[in-house]
């Protein structure tokens, strides 16, 4: 159990965090109310943006997600771990339908964000990815100046004047921390910056539009740990806006970054709850074993 | 190995014969050549300029239509489409360069200028009626029917190559786009052609050599007039055309020289346009870093 | 800040999309449309007479175009002949002997210039160095033209497809002390083989279908021929003159040739297509 102990000596967001996350039965697991009537009561009121009940996902033929059930709370860092091929790239694909370019791919189930079924046919994608943004393993900084990788959304989904204009991209890139190392440089390829760079310029053009929610799948995995330091910094920062999903391999990185943690196993949320839970206390032996490096 | 060398020698010789020939041209006009439209064997004067007004304009009609053409089927068949369906129209649109030159000229000839004359033209004159480009009488063989012919001819080049360069452009470039909530034309227009735009360009300079020297296939319908006029309707030439017409009729030993200085100067165009493509090609695996 | 609308853009998206698929068809439908009349029109000129006997004087009816098949079968095989070994030792040279070299890189870049030159020009290059010197337009003229419109297209196909040959089995076969010819030849070349042969067969549909380099060089001839070093009938240039004459008749064995030398250059584009399948496309 040592690999546990060592675990939890990364910083927890303390404030916050509900205690008594419940873990349902079969397998899937998800939370009941947050208030408890007995111990401590959480300071803020946890409101879920995104629930997903009975989600299945199939590529062709192959059943990639089985009856997955989630509640995503707002302006939380939910963190989505698992070994590689478990379906958690999967689970957040699905939250912007980006999985709909792709014609073997399909899902059930329902997903309600802010109440509206996102998996209904009725959905309008454009609207549904102005509210969710998401960031990618490898950075996928446009073939185009700096700026005008930050303006391509704002553009897209506004009508705004050029000063208007200019003051959202200097907001995004400081929101994305990249603002004093960009200014002098708005018009370079944004090819040219390095992959740490990328990655937040990545960030800065989601946050540009004023999304919702962000996705982030594995978006430090592909660059250097200075790097990864600075990304994770942000993303603390950001909860304060958005309500963040990241999927991620590296469980430091859950434990130090997120609020909530699902554990992912073979398409199967094996455990849901609170970070700390997850990290000290796993109510399953899979989670157990997953968390102290016995497999995965 | 020394066969290789054969290759340089060539292009070498292509050069020096064709320059050969055309000496007493060359000597009896001077540079005058280029810019004279005279052409009349009996008085043998002779000048290029109606031949390479007519491969010029012809030309650009071609690329004109060609490329926009092109663009369009290469993001169907790529963007659009499950990829089987675009696979299968691929080959389809690549059957169109299998097709010898002459076929195109016989289908022309016989089919299709007659079927502009009768349909095409005369609605063009309607709607465009006092634009200078479509006055004259519809006849079917001319400029406007040369310039289609070229395009559709050009079109699987230019087709084929710009599939390839969309389907390099990478997934989650892709996936990027469309996240942030963009249409299919808005990923196509901003991310995919600017991404491959280098690609493009190459299949431009593929398609416009391929026009310029363009023979048979335009011989038939051009309608081999050695006349400068603004409207499309009217026949024309091209350097190619008029060597195909007139190099076994030229008697005299000026006018086959001056029909060769038309090759010499057709030879001229198409190896530049070469050079600036091969360089063109050369910037773009430096900038990408990857063999294309 | 409000988000707009989106109606706009959607409508813009889904005309584009429309007008693509669009543009697809029209190239399909001129597709069709050309192989449909080549094949009606070229089917009512074949008969028995059409491959069996010589074409009758002007105006005359009947008569077929028997001299110039077998004219445009000999000069492409000749072509082959010439072109296509000299191709295939260029194309080793770019391969396995000059790889980096700044020669190489110049022998490429003249071979591109080569493939890119218009036919017409190699038919008046031809003319100044055969037929202006020798006096006189010949099969073997025609077949050089060929030839040298070949060469690139063999000398290209033949280094793509060596360059698949993995380089483990270059080293292998040296490290058995074989020497660098011996490699090639026994072991590069066995391994390239169908590539090979694919290139060879998308050179003969490139060449077969050509008139222009042909018409003065080979010129034509309304009779057999008596040796290559005279004009030589061909199918191509026969298209050529009798689809400019005013005879119904010549129009329709036109129309025939067109349909002949349409399958040969098909059948033979998709022969080469079919085994270069599963193959990276060079």
């Amino acid at each position: 159990m040592s690999n546990v102990v060592r675990l939890t000596r990364f910083n927890w967001p303390e404030k916050g965090v509900p205690k008594g996350v419940l873990t349902g039965e079969d397998g899937h697991a998800w939370l009941p109310s947050p208030v408890r009537e007995n111990g401590p009561k959480p300071k803020a009121v946890l409101k879920p943006k995104i629930s997903t009940r009975n989600l299945n996902f199939f590529y062709g033929r192959f059943h990639a997600l089985k009856d997955n059930s989630l509640d995503i709370y707002e302006k939380k860092v939910t963190a989505i771990i698992g070994p590689s091929g478990c379906g958690k790239s999967t689970h957040i694909r699905v939250y912007n339908r980006i999985y709909d370019l792709y014609r073997d791919q399909r899902a059930t189930g329902t997903i309600l964000m802010d109440g509206e079924d996102i998996l209904s046919p009725a959905c309008d994608l454009i609207k549904l990815r102005r509210r969710v943004g998401m960031i990618f393993q490898k950075p996928t900084p446009f073939p185009m100046s700096v700026k005008d990788n930050v303006t391509y959304g704002l553009k897209m989904h506004y009508k705004l004047s050029r000063s208007r204009l200019m003051e959202r991209v200097e907001w995004a890139l400081k929101q994305a921390a990249l603002w004093e190392e960009v200014k002098h440089d708005l018009e370079k390829p944004a090819t040219a910056l390095s992959g740490g760079q990328q990655q937040r310029l990545c960030i800065a053009r989601a946050i540009a539009v004023e999304p919702e929610i962000l996705l982030m799948d594995e978006p430090t995995s592909a660059i250097d740990p200075i790097a990864t330091a600075k990304i994770e910094d942000l993303v603390v920062n950001l909860k304060e806006r958005f309500t963040i999903v990241i999927v991620t391999h590296n469980m430091q990185q859950a434990a130090r970054i997120s609020d909530f943690t699902a554990f992912f196993y073979q398409g199967v949320i094996v455990e849901y709850g609170e970070t700390e839970k997850i990290f000290t206390k796993p109510e399953k032996k899979q989670t157990e074993e997953y968390i102290t490096g016995r497999f995965g | 190995m020394g066969s290789a060398f054969v290759l340089p020698l060539l292009i070498l010789g292509l050069f020096v014969a064709l320059t050969g020939l055309s000496l007493p041209s060359i000597k009896r006009f001077g540079l005058h050549f280029i810019v004279s439209p005279a052409w009349n064997p009996v008085k043998h004067d002779f000048g290029a300029l109606s031949s390479i007004y007519g491969t010029l304009v012809s030309t650009f009609i071609a690329m004109i239509l060609a490329v926009p053409l092109s663009l369009a089927i290469a993001l169907f068949q790529v963007e659009l489409v499950p990829p089987v369906i675009g696979r299968v129209v691929g080959s389809a649109i690549e059957l169109l360069a299998a097709i010898p030159s002459i076929i195109y000229g016989m289908w022309g000839l016989f089919v299709f200028a007659p079927f502009m004359a009768d349909h095409v033209q005369p609605f063009l004159a309607r709607i465009g009626g006092n634009l200078p480009l479509f006055k004259g009488p519809p006849m079917g063989i001319g400029m406007l029917t040369a310039g289609l012919i070229l395009a559709l001819m050009i079109l699987p080049f230019i087709t084929s190559v710009t599939s390839d360069v969309f389907r390099m452009v990478p997934a989650h470039l892709k996936e990027s786009a469309y996240g942030m909530g963009s249409t299919t034309f808005e990923v196509a227009r901003k991310i995919t052609l600017r991404y491959g735009i280098d690609g493009v360009v190459g299949a431009g300079f593929l398609g416009l050599g391929r026009a310029l020297g363009e023979t048979m296939a335009v011989t038939f319908v051009i309608g081999n007039s050695h006349r400068i006029s603004a409207s499309l309707f009217t026949g024309a030439n091209s350097i190619a055309s008029t060597l195909a017409n007139e190099f076994t009729e030229a008697s005299d030993p000026l006018y086959l020289s001056s029909l060769v200085e038309l090759g010499l100067i057709l030879l001229i165009l198409t190896v530049m346009v070469q050079i600036l493509s091969q360089l063109w090609l050369r910037r773009m695996r430096r900038k990408t870093g990857k063999g294309m | 800040m409000q988000p707009r609308l989106a109606t706009y853009r959607k409508l813009t998206n889904a005309l584009v999309v429309g007008l693509s698929g669009f543009s697809a068809l029209i190239g399909l439908f001129f597709l069709g449309w050309i192989l449909m009349v080549v094949i009606l029109k070229g089917m009512a000129a074949f008969s028995p007479d059409f491959f069996l006997k010589l074409p009758t004087p002007p105006g005359v009816p009947g008569g077929g175009l028997a001299n110039a098949i077998v004219g445009t079968l000999l000069i492409t095989l000749l072509s082959v002949l010439l072109g296509v070994p000299l191709g295939i030792l260029g194309g080793v040279y770019l391969s396995e002997f000059g790889e980096q070299s700044k020669i190489a890189a110049a022998v490429r870049f003249c071979s591109n210039v080569l493939m890119g030159t218009p036919s017409i020009i190699v038919g008046v290059f031809i003319y100044a160095i055969m037929v202006y010197p020798l006096g006189h337009f010949s099969g073997y003229a025609g077949a050089v033209s060929l030839a040298v419109i070949m060469l690139p297209v063999v000398v290209r196909t033949t280094e793509d497809m060596l360059r698949l040959v993995p380089n483990s089995l270059r080293e292998s076969a040296l490290a058995l002390g074989a020497p660098r010819w011996k490699v090639t030849v026994q072991v590069v070349f066995r391994a390239a083989k169908s590539g090979l042969f694919t290139g060879v067969l998308l050179a003969i549909a490139r060449v077969s279908g050509e008139t222009a380099p042909l018409l003065f060089t080979a010129l034509n001839s309304p009779y057999w021929m008596e040796s290559l070093s005279k004009p030589t009938a061909n199918l191509t240039v026969t298209i050529f003159n009798y689809a400019m004459s005013p005879y119904k008749d010549w129009q329709r064995q036109a129309w025939g040739a067109s349909l002949l030398i349409m399958m040969g250059v098909l059948f033979v584009t998709l022969v080469g297509r079919f085994y270069l399948k599963g193959r990276k496309t060079p």
